[in-house]
């Protein structure tokens, strides 16, 4: 029974102030938001950060949602994800964690280090030519959440792909929101 | 012409489009499941608003968030007014919400139609 309590230290020490695993649907999206608006309002929490905080969180769970039914179909649970957040004096920092295939590792990582490698000029005219461009894919997404977080956010998206097995790849994906003027 | 009007919830924006009273609004969250299907009924209502509109149409944004999937549903709405004569967006943000700020005027750079930017 103890893992009980070391998993509380481990939370505590992580600074992890929200952890979700398990099924991820829109209701469960919706759930996880209020819980974390209610966390943060009850913080009184700057709303600019606030809303950034939200707006990362959105679309780190809706690419969740997104790219779980794949996952059904191919024998994989969807409660196989996992979603974080961590808040320390200076940042808050929204993670999430999902399998992915591993034949899909190198587009992303390409996509991400493309993000990654734009300053806030750049970002701009990259979402402004994808929202042009685009056509809102079959699972509803358009092809702009990891530009929004980095926007967003104002900071380098954190990515690793530790292996699952023969053909899965767990991608982490960390996106920290600074809190200035924080005290 | 036949009023559209949607609640708002917690993932999906209030939609008030009345053409006789001159209403035209979007406003609140918008961060649905599937932003395709929630916008298509707004985008039809446009499409026929477009054939007898009124001679000047103020249409409000007032939105409080939205997510990178309602952005690009968000711009087809928008195409979808260019082509109306006597078209004005008021883009309403909060007085602190920078962000939704420079999202009106991102979405002001790919359309041509007129923006005023009000805070509330």
């Amino acid at each position: 029974m103890n893992y009980i309590y070391d998993l509380h230290r481990n939370m505590l020490d992580a600074k992890l102030i929200l952890v979700y695993q398990g099924d991820f649907t829109q209701e469960t999206t919706k759930s996880i938001l209020a819980m974390a608006e209610r966390n943060l309002d009850s913080s009184g929490e700057e709303s600019g950060i606030k809303r950034k905080v939200f707006n990362v969180m959105v679309e780190a769970l809706q690419n969740i949602v997104k790219h779980s039914d794949e996952l059904i179909a191919s024998g994989m649970s969807s409660n196989t994800a996992i979603f974080l957040i961590g808040k320390e004096s200076n940042r808050y920092s929204i993670m999430s964690g999902n399998p992915i295939k591993k034949s899909n590792v190198a587009k992303l990582t390409e996509k991400l280090n493309q993000i990654n490698g734009l300053d806030k000029d750049g970002l701009k005219d990259l979402y402004k030519e994808i929202i042009k461009n685009t056509t809102i894919s079959e699972k509803g997404g358009a092809g702009l959440g990891f530009v929004d977080m980095a926007r967003k956010s104002g900071e380098k998206l954190e990515f690793s792909f530790p292996e699952m097995n023969s053909d899965y790849c767990f991608f982490c994906l960390k996106v920290n929101v600074p809190r200035e003027g924080a005290e | 012409m036949e009023i559209l009007k949607l609640e708002g919830t917690e993932d999906t924006p209030k939609i008030m489009l009345d053409a006789k009273n001159g209403i035209f609004e979007i406003s609140g969250r918008s961060l649905p499941e599937d932003s395709a299907e929630f916008y298509r009924p707004v985008l039809e209502w446009i499409g026929n608003y477009a054939k007898s509109a009124n001679p000047a149409t103020e249409f409000v944004f007032k939105l409080e968030y939205f997510n990178t999937a309602s952005s690009k549903l968000i711009l087809d709405v928008l195409s979808a007014l260019e082509d109306i004569k006597g078209m004005k967006i008021m883009w309403y943000y909060h007085e602190d919400d920078e962000d939704m700020e420079e999202a009106g005027q991102e979405f002001s750079e790919l359309v041509e139609i007129p923006f005023e930017f009000k805070t509330y």
